[in-house]
């Protein structure tokens, strides 16, 4: 269908010879610059040492070893908190973080879409308008009010918060705005259905794309997470913070670093290869509906 | 609820504004249950916390003893005494002028010219595009690339094509900091505003291409500007409030690459400046104040660009 669609496209407007080219050479020019730098940290984690002491330096590994991950586990052993604690703080806080953000910004979201209560419009605007700024500007007042809560130094000061990040509500509410029709919605609550029936039956699965759209953001960015001004103990630090203290030991662990920034980064993006296939099918079989 | 209606048409007129709303909030009270969790949290983690900076801004605090009211004397401070946040603000404001509207042209450039790749070849490219902003510390490669001696990959190309005679001390160099430090940022900006993008592209309806092309629309330049643009302005606004938004974030890059401080504080913003009141001197009513100025930088480029885009759609 997609396919078909393509090529119709083509039919009807005449594309240039020369505007293909021309955007297939500037397409190719950027992608380089984007990828380059991802290759070369991989080729980097898997040199052995003399490359990185090769004069002019190799883009290219010519004898590819395992040792950086090697080294980087061992350096992973000798670190006064055991590894696996750091892997599972990330794990625990990206699951957690993300599975509350997906269940509250949804409810909400369709409560926002589809309901017409009193309130609804100045809510939206409001969360609508926290897109606008970063977090950093309430940092401060945000710590006064964790220390209020007793939450410094616990898990909940990162994961609780993730659960009303604005962007995945936003991104879902307008979703359902045009894809969850207001009919299909009036024949379910005329057939009984109770408005949580009617959102997790009925507009959920129209959603797919933009829940998981909410899933790849919310965990990439916790996954990402590193030094927390709410965060002391040395047990509570995430991955990528024990990571962030490898790397700082400079060129002496330049490979292992690399192995870690490879370590690191191979996990969102396994989760978007996973997750983009999904958004493309599910907005495909949505396109043909219309 | 179908016999609520015919009463609720009859009754609207009789009631008074407060009767109807009270009349309407009973009836969709399930709503507020709804609403309620994230809302809640979202008013104690992101509306609260600014509203109070703001009214920490006006006193002397130091987390120990009771803030004392100084009115603007923090902001006078700041813009009259203060040398260092001017170069913050300078600073900033080159960044984010150069990064934000980079990374939404890019962004909006590349989601287009992708859009009619076959789907397999298309998710392959945007996966290239997409992977620097979602990989973590991947940035720092740069440094290794850039690096100070002539084992850095970019010193060692240039040495031995003559071009140098001695390696260049990349980000210690106060010529080369900036644009290095906003080429790895706009590096790693192909994020959300750029998959919204590709989303939007999609989601455009064949039929109007179709149409337009009846109404003699001659190249692809023309569609994007009769066709394309007006039918994707939702995600036009939201990727231009996400790159603005984001052009004003790129400190901890900054501090990566070039360090904190940067030498002579060539690269030094407000999220420095910021960091260096807040959490090093636990200034709390002068970070107050720099993050409160922040804010209005922030929402006054989103407004003003919102406006902006609202005027393009508007013919």
């Amino acid at each position: 269908m997609k396919k078909l669609r393509t090529r119709k496209h083509r039919v009807v407007l005449n594309r240039s010879v020369g505007g293909d080219t021309g955007i297939t050479i500037v397409l190719a020019i950027m992608g380089a610059f984007m990828f380059l730098p991802m290759l070369y940290t991989v080729m980097t984690s898997l040199k052995p040492i003399d490359e990185f002491w090769i004069f002019p330096p190799r883009f290219y590994v010519v004898n590819p070893t395992l040792d950086n991950f090697r080294s980087l586990f061992a350096l992973m052993g000798d670190s006064t908190v055991p590894f696996s604690r750091y892997i599972f703080n990330t794990v625990f806080i990206s699951v957690a973080g993300t599975f509350g953000n997906l269940v509250l910004s949804s409810i909400a979201a369709y409560a926002l879409a589809k309901i017409p209560f009193p309130g609804q419009g100045w809510m939206f605007r409001l969360i609508r308008t926290s897109l606008m700024f970063s977090s950093t500007v309430g940092g401060i007042a945000s710590f006064i009010i964790m220390s209020m809560l007793h939450w410094i130094d616990t898990y909940y000061a990162i994961i609780v918060p993730a659960w009303c990040s604005s962007l995945g509500l936003f991104l879902m509410k307008q979703f359902m705005d045009s894809h969850v029709t207001a009919e299909i919605l009036e024949s379910a609550r005329l057939d009984g259905a109770t408005e949580f029936k009617t959102f997790w039956s009925i507009a959920m699965p129209m959603v797919k794309p933009a829940w998981l759209t909410l899933i790849i953001y919310c965990f990439q960015g916790l996954w990402n997470s590193g030094a927390s001004i709410f965060i002391y103990s040395e047990q509570l630090k995430t991955l990528n913070y024990a990571i962030g203290q490898i790397t700082a030991a400079g060129y002496a662990r330049a490979g292992a670093s690399a192995a870690a920034t490879v370590v690191m980064m191979a996990v969102p993006i396994i989760v978007f290869v996973i997750s983009q296939s999904n958004i493309v099918e599910t907005m495909g079989s949505s396109g043909m509906k219309d | 609820m179908a016999k609520d209606s015919p009463k609720k048409e009859l009754t609207r007129n009789e009631m008074t504004k407060a009767q109807w709303t009270w009349f309407q909030m009973k009836r969709y009270k399930i709503a507020y249950f709804m609403v309620a969790p994230f809302l809640i949290l979202f008013f104690l983690f992101t509306i609260i916390p600014v509203a109070a900076s703001l009214l920490l801004s006006l006193t002397s605090f130091n987390m120990l003893q009771m803030p004392k009211f100084l009115f603007l004397d923090n902001y006078i401070t700041l813009f009259l005494d203060d040398d260092l946040w001017i170069i913050a603000l300078k600073n900033t404001l080159i960044f984010a002028a150069i990064t934000g509207p980079a990374s939404y042209i890019i962004s909006f450039l590349v989601a287009w010219f992708i859009n009619e790749l076959s789907p397999k070849i298309r998710a392959v490219v945007v996966l290239i595009f997409y992977a620097p902003s979602i990989s973590g510390q991947v940035y720092l490669i740069w440094q290794t690339l850039f690096s100070s001696d002539a084992y850095g990959w970019v010193n060692a190309r240039l040495l031995s094509m003559g071009l140098i005679d001695a390696p260049i001390l990349w980000f210690q160099n106060e010529s080369y900091v900036m644009p290095l430090c906003i080429i790895v940022s706009l590096w790693t900006s192909l994020g959300t505003a750029f998959l919204s993008f590709i989303a939007g592209l999609q989601g455009i309806n064949v039929s109007l291409f179709e149409a337009g092309a009846m109404d003699g629309i001659k190249n692809r330049w023309q569609e994007l500007w009769y066709v394309t643009l007006p039918s994707m302005k939702p995600q036009l606004v939201f990727g231009a409030v996400l790159s603005i938004t984001g052009a004003f974030g790129y400190g901890g890059i900054v501090s990566a690459l070039a360090g904190s401080p940067s030498v002579n504080y060539v690269a030094y913003t407000i999220s420095h400046h910021l960091a260096e009141y807040g959490s090093t001197r636990w200034e709390v009513g002068y970070a107050s104040a720099i993050s409160f100025v922040l804010f209005l930088l922030q929402i006054g480029s989103n407004m003003a660009v919102k406006k902006l885009l609202d005027k393009l759609g508007g013919d």
